[in-house]
């Protein structure tokens, strides 16, 4: 079978098995859920102000919640040792790369549609400059975190404390992208700012770190 | 020897500070049925692993079917392991369909045929976590079974499994050496092979100690030491 | 080989002591900044040896990837680590230089972030070793160190950006404006004496986990020859 099917077919059992068992999801929620609430404490802001800090907020609780996700759908493949199953098959690495990286995607995107309203209503924000490039940025910053997200996660299921690892290691190198979405976000909500270049960079940091991250999986998952 | 299934040329294994194989040179002929007896900590499950290219030998070379690059045999090849390798949340059907995507089988039938050789029924839409351990532990042997490999590689196959259900797997997996297969199985319960296994091969300290088709012989003499490192 | 070692050490020992004479005394007092402006000489050869080092830890890590060779491996630990330290003093140096002359600690530019960027990337590089349960450690570590370093230039350029929207005061004037040409001999100099001093202590740490992965490789053959601790059936 060709990369795309396998894909294709590893994708639709990791969405059936996230259905059935709702793991990655509802620990994600309740994550993100968690943080918005204690940021609300901290942060008192006015509806001025808050257009400017909405963009920060927003995108480090959901890399917090990713992280939930990316350790929970690893997590799946190491129960049992099923991942040796994969190994051991034809199948190629890259296929278990980008279907991992796809169901990641949806569910964290998932998230996002649901925690996206709750942010409106928490931080009255309304947005000056137009909303579809809210989902454009969206898109973009989500794949950036996702895709050196799950190749890191595949990295550090081999050490001790891996759910500590995982941030250990994604967040110094996601900064770059981090600052990206947020400087994006922001400019888009206060209608101020270069938004284009940060779109720009968000998509050469995408173009750039995934294209990485195909041509070592396969080293990084037989590495054992 | 030509049309040998495994060949090992002074495979070595190293973690950190411990060898789990040292130096190890063996040629396995096809269609034979070979049983991998030894202590714990012998080496037994790291040269499975290591034969099917799950572990990376830090020395020396391994030939799959004439194969260097062991990459190459994946779709010749059928691995089972103690984990039973199988997905809690999906039934068997479910679970065996996967897997059979992964080496290019889009059918059911062969799905089907593999969990009725083992002696379960396709029909059954219960989730594998629901399932007793004999029961994942044949659902396991299925799934190593259901692309038709050419070597299977087993790994304490019949630890969990009652006597009347082992003696079972052990005639169905002597039906497919019949049919040409080639078979490894790593077992502490070397009797239940008496008669069936072409070859006995013991292993102790890393090494393969000896290599004979004589079971009582070995059984009485219990599994011989390792020879000394040449 | 010994006795290039001792060359090398005499020649870093020499260079390192007139370095600091000529730093510390020799050079005139900078107009502005008066006597801190003498960390610079120590500030600026750290920055170009860490960053030098990590590049090497880079080169070094694909070498690995393609060839698995374990001496390649043994040596990108070792820069990794000595630029790691290099890298903290340009960290600790920089703000100790800052305050008394400019009145901030820290300020978010392109090259003090990328700075702080890297030390942070390979101190969990350095951290994913310790903790890896995986045989194949050196492999992942490698694989850590690629995206680092290519991570390198995004936050360069994210920053770059991210100063003309905030403006930033006014950072490296630097002697190199109608320079003392006393002060930047200093410069070159401590440069060339870190220089040496950097591949000093990486050579002694690269001889150490050569040892490291012999002993290790010995105890594990050894480790075989044991009698087995039960009696036999």
């Amino acid at each position: 079978m060709s990369l795309g099917e396998i894909t294709r077919v590893s994708l639709a059992k990791d969405l059936r098995l996230e259905w059935r068992s709702k793991d990655a999801i509802n620990s994600m929620l309740f994550f993100a859920l968690l943080v918005v609430v204690i940021f609300s404490f901290s942060f008192d802001p006015t509806a001025e102000e808050s257009r400017h800090i909405a963009g920060g907020i927003v995108w480090v609780a959901f890399l917090f919640a990713a992280v939930v996700a990316l350790n929970q759908t690893w997590a799946r493949e190491l129960r049992n040792q099923v991942l040796d199953a994969y190994r051991v098959s034809p199948a190629p690495a890259n296929a278990l790369f980008i279907s991992k990286a796809v169901g990641n995607f949806i569910f964290v995107a998932v998230l996002e549609a649901l925690m996206a309203p709750l942010f409106m209503v928490f931080y009255n924000l309304r947005s000056i400059g137009p909303a579809y490039q809210l989902v454009v940025v969206a898109a973009l910053a989500t794949w950036a975190l996702v895709a050196n997200g799950t190749f890191f996660a595949a990295m550090s299921i081999r050490t001790r404390s891996r759910e500590v690892m995982l941030p250990l290691i994604l967040f110094p190198i996601s900064i770059p992208a981090l600052l990206a979405m947020v400087s994006a976000t922001t400019a888009i909500l206060t209608g101020e700012g270069a938004y284009r270049f940060w779109v720009v960079l968000l998509v050469v940091y995408d173009v750039v770190f995934t294209t990485v991250c195909l041509l070592l999986f396969e080293t990084v998952l037989h590495a054992e | 020897m030509p049309g040998a299934a495994v060949t090992l040329s002074h495979v070595s294994k190293i973690f950190g500070r411990f060898a789990a194989l040292r130096d190890v040179s063996a040629e396995f002929a096809a269609g034979r049925l070979y049983a991998i007896l030894g202590d714990n900590g012998a080496g037994k499950t790291t040269l499975l692993r290591a034969m099917v290219g799950l572990a990376q030998p830090t020395r020396g070379a391994i030939r799959l079917l004439g194969n260097e690059d062991l990459r190459a045999a994946t779709s010749e090849i059928g691995y089972m392991a103690h984990p039973t390798l199988l997905y809690e949340e999906m039934s068997g059907m479910e679970n065996l369909r996967y897997f059979a995507a992964l080496y290019g089988i889009r059918d059911d039938q062969p799905c089907e045929h593999a969990i009725r050789a083992v002696g379960l029924d396709p029909e059954l839409t219960r989730r594998v976590g629901q399932y007793s351990q004999g029961m994942r532990q044949r659902l396991s042997l299925a799934r190593a079974l259901v692309h038709d490999p050419k070597i299977l590689f087993l790994d304490e196959p019949f630890s969990n499994v009652d006597v009347v259900s082992a003696r079972e797997m052990v005639h169905v997996l002597a039906q497919m050496r019949d049919l040409g297969k080639t078979i490894f199985i790593v077992t502490h319960q070397a009797v239940l092979l008496e008669g069936v296994a072409d070859e006995f091969v013991c292993m102790a300290a890393g090494q393969i100690s000896s290599c004979t088709s004589d079971l009582p012989a070995v059984l009485e003499r219990g599994v011989p030491p390792a020879r000394a490192p040449r | 080989m010994r006795r290039i070692f001792v060359i090398l050490a005499l020649l870093t020992f020499g260079l390192l002591s007139y370095a600091l004479y000529e730093g510390m005394v020799a050079a005139p007092t900078e107009q502005t900044m008066g006597e801190v402006q003498r960390i610079f000489y120590y500030h600026v050869p750290s920055a170009v040896t860490a960053f030098t080092l990590f590049l090497i830890n880079f080169v070094l890590s694909i070498i690995y990837l393609a060839r698995r060779n374990p001496k390649v491996d043994a040596l990108a630990v070792s820069t990794a680590e000595v630029g790691v330290v290099f890298c903290t003093v340009v960290l600790v140096t920089g703000p100790l230089w800052a305050r008394p002359v400019w009145g901030i600690w820290w300020t978010w530019d392109a090259r003090l972030t990328s700075t702080l960027l890297l030390w942070l990337i390979y101190i969990s590089y350095l951290i994913l070793r310790r903790y890896s349960t995986s045989g194949q450690t050196p492999v992942i570590a490698a694989v850590l160190a690629v995206f680092g370093f290519l991570d390198v230039p995004f936050v360069y350029l994210a920053n770059r950006l991210f100063r003309t929207q905030h403006p930033q005061p006014v950072y490296f004037g630097g002697p190199g404006s109608g320079a003392d040409p006393r002060m930047t001999y200093a410069l070159l100099l401590n440069m060339a004496a870190f220089f040496c001093f950097a591949a000093l202590v990486v050579w002694l740490r690269f001889r150490l986990e050569r040892a490291r992965q012999d002993f290790e490789e010995t105890q594990a053959l050894e480790s075989l020859l044991q009698p087995d601790a039960r009696s036999p059936r």
